[in-house]
């Protein structure tokens, strides 16, 4: 029988107080009984991380990285804003695995992510910065309010490191809400994005598929199921 | 202050493929075993049930199956004039965690590497003359020889149920394989994987250029298995979730599906996790490995005394712990004197997409070592005469499956988001593929790992620093492989492709390879190896070091089957040779 077993030299340790050596693991392998599984799913739309001046950024800001136009919606209506804000006040905007000890020094390109602040502080210092320099434009009080063909250039700009922002590096910020909004796109509609599937069906991913064994030698044929997310589709749903 | 455990006689540091290989062979010689896990135990159909694994995000993008670096890092930097920062996020390389290690969430490319190889100073010199290895590329034969090693490439195979098909089969060239392999002693225990579109077509496309595409050598099984050890494998599903993910079906080769079913239940093996080892301890002489300190989840340390050390960490911990513990002389790279960080190489990646408007490739259908292969340009395969490089890597497509947060290629020109990029990705995702290249990396005299002068893990020791950058030999001969796979994508005569060399210094940011090598290497003289031709310790007869931190250089290939041969080949000799005399296998 798998058992981890507590030896009497380690119990009679632990009676006189002194350390425990790990539990050894011997004799088979270890059940662990609901020490895996999917994770929860996002709900509700509410957000949890961002303020509302903030929110109003992030919606017009991927509404533009990924628009809704004749091929389907866009990441605003697949739920990338409510992914993004559920992922920032979560392990990820922590950046919980991240190493985040000092010193810090701007370094190289090629030394890759070198600032302080975590995900969660490059967003709210970036969307503050942004919203600052487009007020004192005068422009309009807000990158959201900004015309569609302005929101764009000052996008461009972000991309391209022409738009100097205090305290944080505008080129770190827009390369990561670009990857999370595809990532909001294209995940699990598990994690709050891809609502109905819709960033799959729009490119023809089938989902958590478990078996392609069929379609492996049919060289050249339209795919033909439907995609699945984890938590099923909307079919099995319906009586 | 440690509290001190009873002695056993092998301890095993770290728990994935060399560790479970280790403790298998040398349970079975009788020995009690322990080992070392830092992190924790995991099976792979709990972990990893087809009802939750095809999560792109949470396993690749949030890296759950890869080592937190908030834990413990390196500091990286191009050349030793720059001041090396922490890695601070994963990129470019994607270590594993927990029981199983990278074994884990590897794609199953099982390779051998070329007999000349494995002689690739003596090899080159003796083709193309002393001035083909320039006196800055510090590249060594290894010690150990491809025929010396061929038994235990056979064991891995057979332990792993891989899948392929032999290209020389006891030297007898056999149509449909690599026929540039060096001589198998059998043909591969299952046949190749079925062919999905894309690396059909590739196939089709090299043939038709006069070249012999042939199946990626693959730890995926072809169909349901039974190993030596009485391990059951299933059949792949393709289900195109496999690399940087677990797999639960039982399809992948790891520890825990080839392995760890038996060694597991043997009574003279116990495995310890959440525990970490963070110093070998030396007796007076500094010659003999007595015990090892590690620490738990709650912090307490322990110091374990055992008779014989394995390490099996994986490559960049091997050769850190043997830097915090004072064990062998470390590399200077200033005098070219002293071994242990010596030689730290990489592997040099590049890929061609390739583009149609009239055909539908589904290239979410996949598997980790699935595809087609040309070896025409890997090691000493072609005449590198006036190429101004030596080594080489193959070329090939294969077709792990297309995730689309990760895959979404979209022709030259196409904007990076907007309209136009959502235009580009519905109308090409379903038609594009990619030709990859996996191009060797020499040693070179400047690329090295040292312990860090500033930065510190959770303990407060100092990281290992990574000093690397990729030379002249290693761009010239990775442009030229990746211009003969342009070659056979404008034969698939696509609608467009788009050419994506390596430019440039070595960047941390993208992801390239988890083909770390070097740093402990072996050899055949201690003076330029930290390990004899049986991975056993110059400096300290009782510890033996697996892992590709022996690579004195990094050829053109996967390493995972030469790791594991390796391991075989070193556990065989302690159990043949060390426990009958415990002491060096071979005399400096």
């Amino acid at each position: 029988m798998p058992s981890r077993k507590l030896s009497r030299r380690g119990l009679l340790a632990a009676a006189a107080g002194l350390p425990v050596a790990p539990a050894a693991i011997r004799g088979g392998e270890p059940w662990r009984e609901g020490a895996a599984d999917a994770p929860t799913a996002a709900s509700g739309r509410s957000y949890s991380f961002f303020t509302a001046p903030e929110a109003a950024f992030i919606e017009a800001a991927v509404a533009r990285l990924i628009p809704k136009d004749e091929l389907g919606p866009g990441a605003l209506e697949v739920g990338v804003v409510t992914f993004i804000d559920r992922q920032l006040a979560g392990e990820f905007g922590r950046g919980a695995r991240w190493y985040m000890q000092g010193p810090w020094g701007a370094g190289e390109k090629t030394q890759g992510y070198q600032t302080r602040l975590t995900p969660a502080g490059v967003y709210r210092a970036a969307i503050g910065a942004i919203d600052a320099a487009v007020a004192h434009e005068g422009k309009a009080g807000s990158f959201a309010r900004l015309a569609l063909a302005d929101q764009d250039d000052l996008l461009h700009r972000l991309e391209k490191g022409q738009l100097q922002l205090a305290g944080v590096d505008g080129v770190t910020f827009f390369d990561m809400l670009l990857q999370n909004t595809l990532e909001g796109f294209w995940s699990d509609p598990i994690y709050g994005g891809n609502r109905d599937m819709a960033g799959w069906k729009l490119i023809g991913f089938p989902g958590a598929r478990y078996d392609q064994t069929p379609f492996v030698g049919q060289h050249g044929k339209p795919y033909p199921l439907p995609p699945v997310g984890l938590k099923g589709r909307p079919a099995w749903n319906r009586s | 202050m440690a509290t001190r455990l009873p002695n056993v006689d092998v301890l095993v540091v770290g728990f994935g493929w060399t560790g479970a290989i280790v403790a298998q062979e040398l349970t079975e010689a009788g020995l009690n075993v322990l080992a070392l896990e830092r992190g924790t135990w995991r099976d792979t159909p709990i972990d990893f049930a087809p009802t939750f694994d095809q999560d792109e995000l949470r396993y690749y993008w949030r890296h759950e199956l890869f080592e937190p670096l908030a834990h413990e890092t390196l500091t990286i930097r191009n050349d030793a004039s720059q001041t090396a920062l922490p890695m601070r996020r994963l990129g470019s390389f994607l270590p594993g965690i927990n029981v199983g290690g990278a074994g884990v969430h590897w794609n199953g490319q099982i390779w051998r590497f070329l007999p000349s190889d494995f002689v690739a100073r003596t090899h080159n010199v003796s083709r193309y003359g002393k001035a083909a290895v320039p006196d800055d590329m510090t590249i060594q034969d290894w010690g150990v020889t491809y025929q010396e090693l061929e038994p235990h490439y056979d064991t891995f195979e057979y332990i792993c149920g891989a899948s392929g098909k032999a290209g020389n089969l006891k030297g007898q060239i056999q149509a449909g394989g690599n026929p540039f392999e060096g001589p198998r002693s059998r043909e591969y225990p299952n046949p190749p994987m079925a062919m999905s579109y894309p690396p059909t077509l590739f196939a089709g496309a090299a043939t038709q250029l006069g070249h012999k595409p042939f199946p990626h050598p693959a730890a995926n099984m072809s169909r349901p298995y039974t190993n030596p050890l009485g391990v059951q494998l299933g059949a792949c599903t393709y289900c195109g979730f496999c690399e940087k993910f677990g797999c639960g079906n039982y399809s992948k080769s790891s520890a825990q599906t080839t392995i760890l079913p038996v060694l597991m239940r043997k009574p003279n093996f116990t495995l310890k996790t959440e525990s970490e080892v963070v110093k070998l301890n030396l007796d007076s002489t500094g010659k003999r490995v007595v015990s090892a300190t590690y620490v738990d989840a709650s912090g307490q340390e322990f110091e374990q005394p055992a008779d014989l050390v394995v390490l099996c960490a994986y490559i960049l911990h091997n050769v850190r712990l043997l830097l915090l513990s004072g064990i062998g002389k470390p590399y200077d790279p200033q005098t070219g004197q002293g071994v242990i960080g010596k030689n730290y190489a990489y592997q040099i990646t590049s890929s061609v997409n390739v583009f149609f408007d009239d055909k539908i490739l589904n290239p979410f259908i996949g598997a980790g070592a699935h595809g087609m292969i040309l070896d025409e340009w890997n090691g000493d395969n072609f005449d590198h005469s006036g190429k101004g490089f030596i080594g080489g890597g193959y070329v090939g497509v294969v077709q792990t499956g297309a995730r689309p947060i990760e895959t979404h290629p979209t022709p030259e020109g196409t904007p990076k988001w907007g309209s136009g990029f959502k235009q580009a990705v519905a109308k090409y995702y379903l038609r594009a593929m990619s030709i990859a290249t996996h191009g060797a990396v020499m040693s070179h005299r400047g690329n090295y790992l040292d312990l860090d002068p500033t930065y510190r893990d959770v303990y407060g020791r100092p990281l290992l620093r990574m000093t690397f950058d990729f030379t002249d030999n290693e761009h010239r001969m990775s442009d030229y492989i990746t211009d003969r796979a342009a070659e056979v994508a404008r034969a698939m005569n696509p609608a467009s492709i788009k050419v994506n060399y390596r430019k440039g210094s070595w960047d941390v940011v993208p992801y390239q390879t988890t083909h770390n090598t070097g740093g402990a290497m072996m050899g055949s003289d201690p003076k330029s190896s930290a390990v004899n031709r049986y991975l056993q310790s110059w400096d300290v007869p009782n510890l033996f070091i697996m892992g590709s931190s022996a690579f004195p250089q990094n050829p053109g290939y996967n390493p995972t089957g030469t790791v594991a041969a390796l391991a075989y080949w070193s556990a065989q000799a302690i159990r043949e040779t060390y426990l009958k005399a415990p002491g060096p296998l071979v005399q400096a």
